[in-house]
């Protein structure tokens, strides 16, 4: 597999979200506006990324018995390093972003991507893999954010540009489902054309 | 591949390696305690500035904390050429859609209000978060009344305040919250 493909399958054809259906629960939960689905994205990315380093560096040392605790702990240090690092200097996104941040932990992306890519790749495409992945992710949730966001407030952004209150159902939970239902169903009908 | 798994490598890897990751989150905790505290700091002094009368003492180097229905009330005293020009209180509610809800109250020495800015609140963007300051005049309404003849309850619990149109809940909490702070002002005298 080239490096490129490696990189862009992360967008559609393994889109975490559309296709793999992983990591719904922030998805669901965060993408009530555009900017809150990029930030938990960005996020999420960084701590792929850098997982995926470190996991397919140490991959070959760790015993198999011990293999996913020792996934686990790669995670949540690095979940923590970004949960400081944004309460320190986005404190209003992350104010925002609340518990999901923490929660990134736990996002079967992270562990998935570790157990299925990186344990058994080398760094590069391991790196490569983790960023195509987290930028899936992320285009993903900044799309549904900015759905639920045009519908439900009329903004994008923040920058409104309808004025009034919107579909007020959108930017609660049941239209989370909503529109993701809608959304995998364009993307499904993308790629059957495209095959 | 993996290695075999036998008691003391399973052991000691784990050791290092939770080892190494508290070393690691030691060092970004230490590196960012500062700005953390700082940004925690800058945005209480920016509600308080934004919701009193013009200051030139430093409330936030003054703060009383005070312990008022089963939560924690902070005043923070604001004074201009030494003489007392109103008191900001961080004020809290329970009952907000999303849980707690933190609000700064600036009222003047006379006991009006001056003005109210949301501190943190998990309300429901795009609803419940209209009682931000930036996102809705909501808390323009507040501005010069005096909650002793303004009745702090949404019109339809028999009050004087108009809701955030399908907010009622967070609009509640939010009420409950200012009346709390001038309950606990007036009782402190502070």
């Amino acid at each position: 597999m080239s490096q490129l493909s490696n990189f862009t399958k992360g967008f559609l054809r393994e889109n975490p979200v559309f296709v793999l259906l992983l990591g719904m629960c922030p998805t669901l939960g965060t993408t009530t506006s555009a900017i809150n689905g990029m930030g938990m994205g960005l996020a999420t990315t960084f701590v792929l990324a850098m997982s995926n380093v470190v996991i397919s560096l140490i991959a070959g040392l760790i015993p198999a018995k011990v293999r996913i605790p020792s996934f686990i702990v790669v995670i949540a240090a690095f979940v923590t390093v970004i949960d400081l690092a944004m309460a320190g200097f986005l404190p209003a996104l992350h104010s925002q972003l609340g518990l999901f941040i923490p929660l990134i932990v736990v996002n079967c992306i992270v562990l998935g991507r570790a157990e299925a890519f990186a344990s058994k790749n080398g760094v590069l495409p391991s790196l490569i893999d983790g960023l195509g992945m987290g930028l899936g992710f992320t285009f993903a949730l900044t799309l549904l954010g900015a759905t639920r966001e045009l519908l439900g407030s009329g903004a994008i952004f923040g920058f409104k540009f309808i004025s009034g209150d919107g579909i007020l159902v959108f930017v609660l939970a049941p239209g989370a489902f909503f529109a993701l239902g809608f959304l995998i169903l364009i993307m499904n009908k993308l790629a059957k054309k495209q095959s | 591949m993996a290695k075999e798994s036998t008691f003391s490598n399973m052991t000691l890897t784990l050791l290092v390696i939770t080892l190494l990751s508290s070393a690691v989150l030691g060092f970004v905790y230490e590196l960012t305690k500062e700005p953390i505290r700082k940004a925690q700091e800058a945005k209480i002094n920016t509600a308080i500035s934004n919701v009193l009368p013009e200051f030139d003492n430093q409330p936030s180097a003054e703060a009383t904390e005070v312990q008022y229905d089963g939560g924690t009330l902070v005043f923070y005293n604001a004074t201009k050429g030494g003489e007392k020009v109103g008191t900001a209180v961080k004020t809290f509610s329970n009952n907000g859609f999303g849980g707690l809800i933190e609000l700064m109250v600036g009222f003047n020495a006379d006991g009006t209000i001056h003005g109210i800015d949301v501190v943190s609140h998990k309300e429901t963007p795009g609803l419940g978060d209209k009682m931000e300051t930036s996102k809705s005049g909501f808390s323009v309404q507040f501005q010069g009344v005096n909650p002793e003849d303004f009745k702090i309850r949404v019109k339809k619990d028999g009050g004087d305040v108009d809701a955030i149109t399908a907010s009622t809940i967070s609009s509640r909490a939010y009420c409950d919250a200012v009346q709390r702070a001038y309950n606990a002002l007036k009782e402190g005298g502070k």
